[in-house]
């Protein structure tokens, strides 16, 4: 079954439409709360919803229900006695759960905040917290997360199944918290695309329903960077997914409506004048954005931000993008200057090198940094991308 | 149906003797290297087709040697090594009818395009995968 397997078919003659994967998938959160309020444990209520979805899926579109969310819960719950009911009978012992649920006016409690920390939390790895936020509180099957993440079916079962017995019985401390689920956010919205599901959109959408439950400045951060990037999406890759670098994208091909949105929320942060690295991030974003080209550019503010950046992180990433716009702003030399502090084993530093080599008119050590940085890419296009940019600089001095 | 893995190693000799090397990928016109590319993703995408394509993933160039070094010690690690003899580049994972059908495709591969636009004739190792023991034995 597909995504759009559910909306396209879900359309029966006389009762109500189905709703989209989507619209069916933001109902998730919701009802796993339910049967945790009710009660159940989260691993088991957590597999409980994932064969309720499983069920949706199936029926819904010759079958839509009326009341989608209430289907949910009633399907997931009847699962989830199923589940407890072997489980106890496999131990012997009888749990009053499973002849009186508890019912009441909790129902409609939003705990989704809860269940984000509770999915990244800081106890977990974070491929294992990625994997049980897209599950649990992105309402993905094991099989799409799979696809995705490019590992097997079993293996991605039995990462999600070790973090939930991990974040079983955790405590958590709201505020510390919500940094790795961010962090969690920020390392879905990176992994792009692969399988059928668009990790990027994906991550927007939690990133967003997030903003919806805290008004954490940084969460508005982290949305209004994810938004600004995400614009850029059709200019960033030509033919064949060959990577197209900042400065030679086709700037008409950008999405403006994610753009306004991304500077909107971001304004509306910086005015509340707690500066995080999101923000930061989104405001060097931002700026990019706003150039009609890469001379147009105001890189002298852009540096500004880096040092801004710098001061909340100090980390040697930051210090090579610095160094980066530092040569755009101030001159490759200046540029070179400012890469000298940064300490050479980080990755991307040898692309970094090679770029303002040539912008400093020195082309044999611009070609011989160009392949030394493809052969250090950590992917295919990148790596390609960059012995491209070697074969480009050679053909240049005339030594192909 | 079995499965064959071919390896890319980027190299023109297949014994001891060294015969010409291929040209460094940077020394090619930036041209002929997206031709190089666009060949070998043709390539996949036609066994796609045919549904004789079982995987396939590039490697990193560089690499590190492992091993253990006795009971409450960290491994020792070696490399990465300058060598690029025994570079693998990638691999790729074809299941086909026939040993016959393997050589045919691992033999196109071998004719993706280099500097010059010319076929670089390299050597693809095929190596077949032991499979699983048969229901019928006897």
């Amino acid at each position: 079954m597909t995504r759009e397997g559910v909306s396209r078919e879900g359309v029966s003659r006389d009762g109500p439409a189905a709703p989209s994967a989507v619209e069916l998938r933001q109902l998730i959160p919701g009802v796993l709360g339910v049967l945790v309020r009710r009660g159940a444990d989260f691993a088991t209520a957590e597999d409980a919803v994932q064969e309720a979805l499983v069920s949706a899926f199936q029926t819904w579109p010759g079958n839509p229900p009326r009341d989608p969310k209430g289907w949910l819960v009633t399907t997931a719950w009847r699962k989830f006695l199923d589940l407890a009911r072997a489980d106890t009978a496999r131990r012997g012992r009888e749990e009053s759960l499973l002849t009186e649920p508890p019912r009441g006016p909790t129902e409609d409690v939003d705990d989704t905040l809860e269940l984000y920390l509770r999915c990244a939390h800081p106890a977990l790895s974070p491929s294992s917290a990625v994997a049980l936020t897209l599950r649990a509180v992105g309402g993905l099957t094991t099989r799409q997360i799979a696809a995705a993440y490019l590992v097997p079916e079993a293996t991605m079962a039995q990462r999600i199944s070790r973090a939930k017995r991990t974040v079983a019985d955790v405590r958590f401390d709201t505020r510390g918290d919500l940094r790795t689920v961010l962090t969690t956010l920020y390392l879905v919205f990176n992994e792009g695309y692969s399988g059928d599901v668009d990790l990027a959109v994906e991550a927007i959408r939690l990133t967003r329903q997030l903003a919806s439950t805290t008004d954490d400045v940084e969460v508005a951060g982290l949305l209004a960077l994810m938004l600004l990037h995400h614009a850029r999406r059709d200019a960033r890759t030509g033919p064949g997914g060959r990577l197209v670098p900042l400065a030679e994208q086709d700037r008409t091909c950008w999405h403006t409506d994610e753009i306004a949105q991304g500077v909107e929320l971001l304004q509306s942060a910086l005015a509340r004048n707690e500066l995080g690295a999101y923000q930061a991030q989104a405001a060097i974003a931002a700026l990019h954005a706003d150039a009609r080209s890469v001379r147009e550019t105001d890189w002298v503010q852009i540096v500004e931000w880096y040092d801004e950046l710098l001061a909340l992180t100090d980390s040697p990433v930051v210090r090579l993008n610095r160094a980066v716009a530092v040569g755009e702003a101030d001159g490759a030399q200046a540029g070179l200057a400012a890469l000298a502090q940064v300490e050479p084993s980080i990755p991307r530093y040898t692309a970094a090198a090679a770029h303002l080599h040539e912008r400093a008119g020195d082309l044999s050590g611009a070609a011989r940094l160009y392949a030394e940085a493809a052969r250090a890419a950590p992917n295919l296009a990148e790596r390609d991308h960059l012995t491209r940019q070697a074969a480009r600089v050679n053909q240049a001095r005339g030594c192909t | 149906m079995a499965k064959y893995l071919l390896l890319k190693h980027y190299r023109r000799n297949s014994g001891p003797e060294n015969v010409v090397d291929i040209p460094p990928m940077e020394t090619w016109a930036p041209d002929e290297f997206d031709a190089h590319i666009k060949y070998m993703d043709d390539f996949a995408d036609r066994l796609r087709e045919t549904g004789e394509f079982a995987g396939g993933e590039a490697l990193s160039a560089e690499g590190t040697f492992v091993r253990y070094d006795g009971p409450g010690r960290p491994p020792v690690t070696d490399g990465p090594f300058a060598e690029t003899k025994d570079l693998i580049a990638g691999w790729m994972v074809i299941d086909v009818d026939s040993y016959d059908r393997a050589i045919e495709l691992a033999g196109e591969l071998s004719a993706a395009p280099g500097k010059g636009g010319e076929p670089i004739h390299e050597w693809l190792e095929v190596r077949p995968f032991l499979t699983e023991a048969p229901t019928v034995t006897e």
